[in-house]
């Protein structure tokens, strides 16, 4: 399925998008309720996301955990900046590896498309050492974060 | 999975609009220092510079043609920076996959509701 395109852009950007086949109140709601969130951004199977915090407001908290279950796991925090509800929401995070990697600025846009929703996530790293640090190897915890543990996916035997 | 260069020094490589100007050009075909250097306002020296760094990264390649060094995009070092990106593509698609069930069923139950009322 080729449905997602993930590109760099400049020196400094990283830009993905991703259809859905469902309204843009509800991909806007996967992506700023907790109940949702830990539902589906986990990364590989068996990761689960014990604490997730997302106060989608303007000086909002975000707070994401992740644990495989075998004390194995790190975190993401993060500030809402911006929102304007079931259509845009603009934040920044920082992965805890469990050192904090420099801050990524999100800018996420749902925008109806047919009957479903184009979503944009428009990252933006402090600079260019820094995104091709993400790229070439942070980028399995750095991006919305649940891309843990890349080697789960690599290695056909853990799928 | 091996990918047979140092993708840290890759990337890096990657960050420079010199540099990426010089992949897009050799992308065309194979070309020596002097043909890279014209279109930029810079000198030999600082377009070799640039090469040696995207050479180091195992993007770029160059052949001996008596004095001349034409230099062309080394195939496996491009190939094996497009997998890679596809593998970051196919680990997102895992969460998005998954959100597409999540989503199904959101609107799913929305449809019930309004058609109980």
């Amino acid at each position: 399925m080729s449905k997602m395109t993930l590109k760099t852009e400049g020196d400094t950007h990283v830009v993905v998008t991703r259809r859905f086949a469902a309204p843009p109140e509800a991909v806007y709601r996967a992506h700023t309720d907790p109940e949702l969130i830990r539902q589906w951004m986990l990364g590989p199977e068996g990761w689960t996301m014990p604490v997730c915090i997302c106060e989608s407001k303007p000086g909002g908290k975000m707070r994401f955990e992740w644990t495989n279950g075998n004390g194995q796991g790190f975190y993401l925090t993060g500030e809402c900046l911006e929102v304007v509800p079931n259509r845009r929401m603009v934040h920044v995070e920082r992965m805890h590896l469990p050192d904090p990697t420099p801050d990524n600025h999100v800018e996420a846009t749902f925008e109806p498309d047919g009957s479903g929703t184009l979503l944009t996530l428009r990252m933006t790293l402090p600079d260019a050492q820094t995104r091709a640090a993400m790229l070439s190897t942070g980028m399995e915890h750095g991006m919305e974060a649940s891309y843990v543990r890349l080697e789960g996916i690599l290695q056909p035997a853990a799928v | 999975m091996q990918f047979g260069l140092n993708l840290d020094a890759a990337f890096s490589a990657l960050a420079d609009p010199t540099r990426r100007a010089i992949l897009a050009r050799l992308a065309l075909g194979e070309a020596t220092v002097n043909e890279l250097a014209e279109p930029f306002e810079m000198s030999q020296p600082a377009i070799s510079q640039h090469l040696k760094v995207l050479e180091d990264a195992g993007l770029v390649t160059h052949r001996i043609d008596g004095t001349k060094r034409p230099r062309r995009l080394a195939k496996e070092g491009i190939e094996a920076m497009d997998q890679w990106l596809e593998m970051l593509r196919k680990a997102l698609e895992t969460n998005y996959n998954r959100l597409d069930v999540l989503l199904a069923g959101i609107t799913k139950n929305k449809q019930k509701r309004g058609a109980r009322r």
